[in-house]
C-alpha cells in the first residue's frame, strides 16, 4: 500500500554519492513528510506530472465516470417533482397499498446510496493509479 | 391512550422538568468535551480543523450532526403530518444533494485547502479579492442560517418547555455556542456534533419503531391508514384524506399555479447549495487525506438518507395516530408523537434532542464563520497572508466567534415576533449561487480567473438577496389579524413569483463567473492550472494530519 508521501528515504549514501557522509541534523533537505505545502510547491515539477500520460489518463478516467454519472442523478432527482408537478395522474397510480409517486420518491434514496456505492468503488481504482503516478516521480 | 388528554397536559404543564434535566446533562456533557478539547489542542490546525485526525466515521456523524437541523427533524415531520406525500418528495433534496458533494467538491477541496473553500480559489487567482469576497459570501451564508436557527430556537422553546422564557434560551443557546468554539475550537465543535447525530438518530430510530409496532409492523396496515387519515375540510365537515396522494404543497392550483416549479426551484438550491455550505465544507480539512474525507460523505449520507426516510414515519405516524386535528402547531407533530407513544419521559428525550440539534448546527455556523473571517480577511486580505505575531490567526478567529455570537443573540432576540422561515432558504440560494460556481470552475476550468471569480460571488450573491425580498417569501399583503410571526416583511404584491430563487440565480451565478472570464486574461492563473489539477486529482502536496 503506498501513499503520497513515501517513507523519508533511506539516508544510506549510495556508492556513487558525491559524499559518504549522510547529512546531520536539519542540515539537508527536508523529508517530504515534513515539508509544508508552501515548501513544497517549490520542490515538485507540477507541469511535469500534469503532462504525464498516465495523470491525462486518471483525470480522463475520472471524468468518464464523474460526468454521465453526475447528469444521471440530477435527471432521476429532478424527474420526481416534475413528473409530481406536471403529470400527477401518472404518479397517483396505486402500486399494492402504496402508490408511485411514494415509490419514485423512496427509490430516490436508494438511488443516491447506489450511486454512491459506485463511485467509492472507482474512486479506489484512481487512488491506486495516482498512488502508482506520484510513485514513478518519487513523491 | 387517546391524544387529545395529553395535549391539555401539555398546555398546562409549567415547566418539563424532566426535559430539562436531560437537556442539562447534554449540556454538561459538551461542556467537559469543551474542557478537554481546550487543554489537548493548541496550534492554528487544531483550533481550526482539529488537528486533521478526526475518522472517517466521526467525521460522517459529524457532517450530519451538523446538517439535520431542528427545521428538518421537527419541520419535516409537521409537513408530512399536516399535507402528507409532499413533505416526503420535500425531504428527498436534503439528501440527494450530498452525491453533488461527494462526486465533485469533497476530495479537490481536501487536496488543495487548508481550512476555507477561499484557500482553494486563492490557490491560483488573485488571493485578495478573491479572498475578500468569499469572506463576505461566507459570513452571509452563515449568520442567516444561524439567525434562523436561533429565532427557530426560541420558538421551540415556547412549544416544548412553556414557562422558559424566549430571550433566556436565546442567550443560553448563544452563549453555549460561543464556549464551545472559544475554547474547544473545531475538536470540540465536532464532538458535540457526534453526540447529537447519535441522541437525534436514536430518538428517531426509537420512535419509528413506536410507529411501526403501533400498526404491529405490518406496513400494510401503516399504509393503509395513511390512505385514509381524517381531516377537516374547508366546509368544516370532517372526511379522510390520502395523504399519500401528492399535490397538498406543491401542487398547481388557480391559488398557487408556481407550486411545482418552486419545488424544482428549491431542489436546484439544496443540490447545488449543500455544496457550498461553508459549515459542511470545513469539515472535510478536519479529516487526514482525501480518501478519508470521501468515506466520511459516505457516513453521512448512509445516517442521512436513514434520518429522512424515519423523518417519513414520524410524519406519517403523526398524521395517522394523532390526526393533523389534535396537533396545535405543525413543528410539534413529532414531540407529541413520542409524547402519544412513548410517555413524558420520551418527550422530554424529544425536546432535549430537538435542542441539542440547533446548539450542534450554531456551533458549527459559528467556528465556519469565525474560520473565515480570520484566515480568510484578517490574515490573508488585510495581512497579506502573514501572521504578525504567532497565534494571531486563532485570537482573531476567537473574537470572531464571541462578536458572531453575541450578534446572533442580539439579531435573534430583536427578531423573536418576525417571519425568518425564509433565511433558511436564502442561505441555501446563496451557497448555491455564489460558492459553488467558482469552487466548480477554479477546479475543472483552466481559464478561469480572478474577475471571473469576483463576478461570480457577487452577482450570485446579489441575485439571490434580491430575489428573496422580491418573492412571496418577504413581499406579499396579508389580511388584518394575520400573526406577527407569519407577516410578510413588506406589505406589497410580490415582484417575482417563486419562493425560491434557485432557478434563476444560481445560472445567474455561473453565467457572471463566465462572462467576467472572458473580459480578462489572466495568464498567471492558467499557469498554475496544472498545480492544483494534480494536487486536487492526487492529494500530493496536501495539508497532513498533526503529530500526536
Amino acid at each position: 500500500m503506498s501513499s503520497p508521501d513515501p517513507l523519508p528515504s533511506d539516508p544510506t549514501p549510495e556508492s556513487a554519492a558525491p559524499t559518504d557522509i549522510a547529512p546531520i541534523g536539519r542540515a539537508g533537505a527536508k523529508p517530504p513528510h515534513e515539508r509544508t505545502a508552501s515548501e513544497e510547491a517549490g520542490a515538485i515539477n507540477w507541469d511535469a506530472i500534469d503532462a504525464d500520460p498516465d495523470f491525462r489518463g486518471l483525470l480522463r478516467d475520472k471524468a468518464r465516470f464523474i460526468i454521465p454519472a453526475t447528469v444521471f442523478f440530477l435527471a432521476y432527482y429532478f424527474a420526481l417533482p416534475i413528473l409530481v408537478g406536471w403529470f400527477p395522474d401518472l404518479m397517483k397510480h396505486r402500486v399494492g397499498s402504496v402508490n408511485v409517486a411514494y415509490l419514485f420518491a423512496l427509490s430516490e434514496f436508494f438511488m443516491a446510496w447506489i450511486v454512491a456505492g459506485f463511485y467509492v468503488v472507482k474512486a479506489a481504482g484512481w487512488d491506486k493509479t495516482a498512488a502508482a503516478l506520484l510513485a514513478r516521480f518519487n513523491h | 391512550m387517546s391524544p387529545a388528554p395529553l395535549l391539555a397536559l401539555a398546555a398546562s404543564a409549567p415547566v418539563n422538568h424532566t426535559a430539562l434535566f436531560m437537556f442539562l446533562g447534554f449540556v454538561a456533557l459538551t461542556l467537559v468535551i469543551t474542557y478537554y478539547s481546550a487543554r489537548r489542542s493548541s496550534g492554528t490546525s487544531a483550533y481550526f480543523a482539529a488537528g486533521r485526525r478526526i475518522t472517517g466515521w466521526q467525521n460522517g456523524l459529524a457532517i450530519a450532526g451538523d446538517y439535520m437541523s431542528a427545521a428538518s427533524f421537527l419541520g419535516i415531520a409537521g409537513m408530512i403530518a399536516f399535507k402528507g406525500y409532499d413533505g416526503f418528495m420535500y425531504s428527498v433534496g436534503w439528501l440527494v444533494a450530498y452525491l453533488t458533494v461527494l462526486l465533485i467538491v469533497a476530495e479537490p477541496l481536501r487536496n488543495a485547502g487548508k481550512y476555507t473553500m477561499a484557500d482553494v480559489l486563492a490557490y491560483r487567482l488573485s488571493p485578495r479579492p478573491v479572498r475578500a469576497m468569499a469572506s463576505l459570501s461566507t459570513l452571509t451564508v452563515s449568520t442567516f442560517y444561524m439567525i434562523a436557527q436561533m429565532v427557530g430556537a426560541g420558538a421551540l422553546v415556547k412549544l416544548l418547555l412553556p414557562g422558559v422564557g424566549y430571550e433566556w434560551v436565546v442567550s443560553g443557546v448563544g452563549v453555549l455556542m460561543i464556549i464551545y468554539v472559544v475554547f474547544g475550537g473545531m475538536l470540540a465543535t465536532t464532538w458535540v456534533q457526534i453526540i447529537k447525530a447519535v441522541l437525534l438518530m436514536s430518538g428517531t430510530i426509537f420512535l419509528s419503531l413506536l410507529v411501526l409496532s403501533h400498526f404491529d409492523f405490518s406496513f400494510s396496515k401503516f399504509f393503509d391508514a395513511i390512505a385514509h387519515v381524517p381531516v377537516k375540510g374547508a366546509d368544516g365537515v370532517m372526511a379522510t384524506k390520502d395523504f399519500l396522494q401528492p399535490g397538498l404543497v406543491f401542487g398547481r392550483t388557480a391559488a398557487n399555479p408556481w407550486g411545482p416549479l418552486d419545488l424544482v426551484s428549491l431542489g436546484i438550491a439544496l443540490i447545488g447549495g449543500t455544496a457550498g455550505l461553508p459549515h459542511i465544507l470545513v469539515r472535510f480539512y478536519t479529516v487526514p487525506d482525501a480518501r478519508t474525507a470521501r468515506v466520511s460523505v459516505v457516513w453521512a449520507m448512509i445516517l442521512i438518507g436513514l434520518f429522512y426516510i424515519m423523518t417519513t414515519f414520524l410524519g406519517f405516524g403523526a398524521a395517522t395516530i394523532l390526526t393533523p386535528g389534535n396537533i396545535p402547531v405543525e413543528n410539534m407533530s413529532a414531540p407529541l408523537l413520542a409524547k402519544a407513544l412513548g410517555g413524558e419521559i420520551f418527550f422530554a428525550f424529544i425536546s432535549a434532542v430537538a435542542f441539542a440539534t440547533i446548539l450542534a448546527v450554531v456551533a458549527g455556523l459559528t467556528i465556519s464563520a469565525s474560520t473565515s473571517f480570520a484566515h480568510d480577511f484578517f490574515t490573508n486580505v488585510i495581512h497579506h497572508g502573514r501572521e504578525h505575531r504567532p497565534g494571531e490567526e486563532v485570537r482573531v478567529a476567537r473574537i470572531t466567534a464571541f462578536v458572531v455570537g453575541a450578534v446572533a443573540i442580539f439579531l435573534a432576540i430583536k427578531l423573536q415576533t418576525i417571519n425568518v422561515a425564509f433565511l433558511v432558504g436564502l442561505a441555501f440560494a446563496v451557497a448555491a449561487s455564489a460558492n459553488l460556481p467558482v469552487i466548480v470552475l477554479s477546479i475543472f476550468w483552466k481559464r478561469f480567473n480572478t474577475t471571473g471569480a469576483v463576478a461570480g460571488l457577487g452577482f450570485g450573491l446579489l441575485a439571490s438577496i434580491v430575489l428573496i425580498i422580491i418573492s412571496p417569501s418577504v413581499m406579499g399583503i396579508d389580511v388584518p389579524g394575520t400573526a406577527a410571526s407569519a407577516r410578510h416583511l413588506i406589505q406589497h404584491a410580490a415582484m417575482f413569483p417563486l419562493k425560491n430563487p434557485g432557478i434563476v440565480s444560481v445560472p445567474l451565478g455561473f453565467l457572471a463567473a463566465v462572462i467576467g472570464t472572458l473580459l480578462t486574461k489572466e495568464p498567471a492563473a492558467e499557469k498554475l492550472f496544472a498545480e492544483l489539477e494534480v494536487r486536487a486529482n492526487t492529494g500530493l502536496g496536501a495539508e497532513k494530519a498533526t503529530p500526536h
